[in-house]
Formats: structure tokens, sequence, C-alpha cells
């Protein structure tokens, strides 16, 4: 999924300041998982943004909606008949939200209330943790199922780095080495000597160096 | 033995000759006098010259314009590149920008992450790796080509090396991963800092019974320690660096105003008993801020005077 984080309240606060007719909005899926930016937080935010205005003796209506998801026109469409009664939105979905929603509501002004971060899994409550960058050219195959791309800190494709110790990274004494992990799953595969395999120069055309990207599926097309 | 650059480390190394190299950091300005003099310190003593490239990732002095004043000084430079700041355009560039001005050796690393450095929150790039720079560089030569397919007017003559790290975990692929730069193309291994001597002979034991020592040239990396303070550091805060406890001892038990003249000792001490280990076919001295001191430790290391190509 997508994970997010919260924004701090005070840039929020600059954003809308100027603003007197505010509208929360939420998404159903990837930040409602991480905790970031489904229905609860969009109470929590809106009361908080609700209480901060009140003490600064500032008039301000701040109203609540959760989307089932903000990628995606048909959900989008709900708030339709109420946007106008708003003169801002904060979106706290991800940045594909934010920007859809955008797009769809081309004189609304919308402001993020997360930063996005990464494409990520739950490792428990309260931890997640990046697994994927999007190349668009899966490697996961060659490398025991562990993603250099996203989980080496320099990306190496043919790892690990002479800064590995302990397994762990340089960069952090408690990031796990992507290459630990890679070498420790060939092996119990027992595909350890295909470590030996030297791996390609990467064709990046088709992650972000490539420009922005698009997936068209006419099968699947109307 | 032919060679197949006109490298002096090259020629050096093939005549069979135990090869001793030094590096110079570039310094934090433009003074070109800063690299001058610290290769006019080493120069008679090695045979040819590292320039690192943004070490730790604290920007300096690019690798590549000082290792130019050390050609124009009539000395071997070593080029070190690192895949952390250029994409495969601004390599191949700055590998032919070399060879225009016949840098015939080149070092091929990822880089320390620029975390440690002074640009913390820059990018990174690493659209290569150091093994596929190893590969490109070898391209270059050898075919005469661009990664892109074109042909090069006049192909880079470039001895190529790479790096190892004995040290690094996990154990048991740093020969199979020192078997896969080999087979990336290195003709040469500058190895990281040597302190664990009975580690270090067990690495070469492992690469012999492959043979791999007869397919590269492993040099030595040697770092004196100039304080029992540094050897801490060294064992505590350096990424990959093994340092094991009896050496840091023996400093700490030295009084401080000694611990300089100890460390120098060590080095010593540790380039006589590896210069017997088979396979070791020389010595990468990098005498850390320290460049005054290579030439006494070549010279008691019994490796002096270098032999003339």
């Amino acid at each position: 999924m997508i994970v997010a984080d919260k924004k701090p309240m005070e840039e929020i606060i600059e954003d809308i300041k100027n603003h007197d007719k505010v509208l929360v909005l939420g998404c159903n899926e990837c930040v409602t998982v991480c905790e970031a930016g489904g229905k609860k937080e969009v109470g929590i935010l809106a009361s908080a943004l609700r209480m901060y205005f009140l003490n600064q003796g500032k008039e301000m209506k701040i109203d609540e909606e959760t989307l089932e998801r903000q990628c995606d026109h048909e959900y989008l469409e709900e708030i339709r008949n109420i946007i106008d009664q708003y003169d801002a939105v904060v979106s706290i979905a991800c940045g594909v939200g934010v920007q859809f929603m955008a797009e769809k509501y081309h004189s609304t002004p919308v402001y993020p209330g997360v930063n996005t971060c990464f494409m990520g899994a739950t490792e428990e409550r309260g931890l997640w943790t990046e697994r994927c960058q999007g190349c668009g050219q899966c490697i996961l195959s060659r490398t025991g199922g562990i993603c250099p791309v996203s989980r080496c800190a320099k990306r190496v494709m043919n790892g690990p780095c002479g800064g590995s110790s302990k397994g762990m990274c340089e960069i952090n004494k408690e990031l796990v080495c992507a290459w630990q992990l890679i070498v420790e799953r060939l092996k119990a595969l027992d595909r350890f000597d295909e470590y030996e395999e030297l791996s390609p120069i990467k064709d990046w055309s088709t992650d972000r160096a490539g420009g922005p990207r698009k997936v068209v599926r006419e099968d699947v097309q109307p | 033995m032919k060679t197949k650059t006109p490298s002096r480390l090259e020629k050096i190394l093939s005549a069979g000759h135990m090869a001793v190299t030094s590096e110079c950091g570039p310094p934090r300005g433009s003074d070109p006098e800063a690299i001058v003099k610290k290769a006019e310190m080493i120069k008679d003593h090695v045979d040819a010259i590292n320039i690192t490239d943004n070490q730790t990732s604290v920007t300096r002095m690019c690798s590549l314009a000082a290792c130019i004043r050390l050609k124009l000084m009539g000395l071997d430079p070593v080029l070190q590149m690192v895949t952390r700041d250029r994409n495969r355009i601004a390599l191949q560039s700055d590998i032919l920008g070399a060879a225009s001005f016949d840098i015939t050796n080149i070092l091929c690393l990822s880089g320390d992450h620029q975390s440690f450095g002074d640009c913390a929150q820059g990018q990174n790039v690493h659209d290569l790796d150091s093994m596929q720079l190893v590969q490109t560089v070898r391209h270059m030569r050898d075919q005469g080509k661009f990664l892109g397919g074109d042909d090069i007017k006049r192909a880079p003559q470039m001895f190529v090396g790479a790096a190892a790290n004995p040290f690094a975990d996990p154990f048991e692929i740093r020969v199979p991963r020192l078997a896969k730069k080999i087979k990336a193309g290195a003709e040469f291994i500058q190895t990281q800092c040597i302190y664990n001597l009975d580690k270090f002979e067990e690495w070469m034991k492992l690469a012999r019974d492959r043979g791999l020592h007869e397919q590269v040239y492993i040099l030595a990396g040697m770092t004196p320690m100039k304080s029992a303070g540094m050897a801490k550091y060294m064992k505590n805060r350096v990424p990959g660096m093994d340092v094991p406890d009896t050496l840091v001892k023996r400093l700490a038990d030295t009084p401080k105003e000694k611990q300089a003249e100890e460390g120098l000792k060590i080095c010593i001490e540790d380039i006589q008993r590896l210069k017997e280990v088979e396979g070791v076919s020389g010595f990468h001295v990098m005498a850390i801020e320290w460049e005054e001191k290579v030439p006494e430790i070549v010279e008691k290391a019994g490796l002096y005077p270098r032999p003339q190509v």
C-alpha cells in the first residue's frame, strides 16, 4: 500500500488560515490502514483545527468527509454537490488523491494534510516499512524476492557494498542490509550459486527517470 | 608479461614487482598547491597515487582535476570514481576527459552514502553500481564503444581497479564477491584498511583456493594509526572496519606521546608480515592526512627504492 504520515498541524494551519470554510477529506484506502488519513484521522484533525481557530477567535467552518477512494473519478464525484460550500479542502489522502481532487475541482484550493512516503507494508501496528519504488521493471525473481532498489540505500545491483556490517546498513545501525537478506534468502532457496551472476546494467527508463509513466491496458478499456 | 594499457602501475605489477600505491585527498577549496604538496611528499616512494572522489561524501575539489595536476607533474594517478554522484552519461564523459590527459588508472567505487557528508539532504544517483562501472570502463576500453553502442574515437586506455573489503559482512560472500568483481573485469584490487591480519589471511587463502590471486593483482590496504583514539574511532565508527581489541590495547598501553610512533611501527610490521602472503601483489598505503609518513613506512617496510619500468 501507499504509506503516508501526518503533516505537522502548523503546516496545515499556515495553508488554510486565510480561508473560512474548509472541508477535511479522508480516504478509506491505504491511508486508513496506515492510520494517517482515514475517517478517524479526519475527525481528529478537524477537531484540532476547530479548537485552534476557536482559540484564535477566528470563525471557521470545518466539515468532515471520507471517501471510499480519492484516486477514482466515481468516488470523487460524490462530493460534487457539496464542494461549492467550501473555499478550501484539506485532503488527507496520499499525493495521488490530493492531485486527483485538484484536477477534478479545478477552482477549489486543495491542500495536502499528509506527507506521502512510500509503498510499503505494515510490519506491526505503528510500524510501516518500504518495499517497492515502482521502478517499472521488477527484478525480484533474481534477488530472492527482496528488492535492492527500494531496500538498499545505494540501490546496489551487485551488493552488498563495503558498508554492510553485522547484517546492518552503513547509514543506520537499525536498518538491515538488503543484500544480507538477499544472500540469506538465496541460501535458503538453495540458489546461492546465483550470487556470482552479474546483474546487468539496469534500464531505468521505466523508472521515474523516464518521465511520468502510464499503464495502458486496451484489453480492459471500455 | 604483456600489458594491456600504458599504466605504470600495470607495468610494475606485471613485471612481478610488489607495487606501492598511496592516496591523496583533494582539498576543500580550489588551491592546487594542496594536492601538489602532498604528491611531492610521496612521489618517489610510490608507483601510483590514488585521488579520492569526495570521500566520506564531503564536497571537495574533483578527483579528475586533481589527477590532472598529478599527471602534469609526470606522476601516475589513479582516478577514483564513485557511482554516487554521476549517472552513466557523466561517468563515461569523465572517463574520456581523464583519458584525454592520458590518465591510465581508475578505481571504481560506489562511494559512502551522502548522509555521512556535508550534503546529507542531497540526492544520490547510483545509476550504475561499482561492478557495473568496472564493466563500463572495460567495455569502453576493450570494445572501443560507449554503453549506448556507438564507437569511441580514441578509446580510454585504463587499467581498471575495484575495492574489496575482506571484513564486511556477510563474510561468506566476501570471496564470491571478489570473484564477481574479477568477472566484471577488475584487473587490480585495493583492499579496505587491514588491521585484522588473521582474517585477511583467511580471506586470501579462500581467494587462492579459487585461483583468484592469479586473475587479479591484490594490493593490501594499510593505514597507520595515529593514536589509540583513532583506533577506537575506526573500530566503532567507520563502517566495514575490523580493528581487533589487541591493537587498540597495544596503542592504549603506549604513552600518548609515543602512540603515533607505535602506530607506524605496527603498520610496518603488518606490511612485512603480509609481504609473505601468497597472492598479495603490493600495498596501498593510505596515511590519512599523514602523507609525510609514507616515505618512512615504505622505506622501513623494505619497499624502497621503487623499481623503474
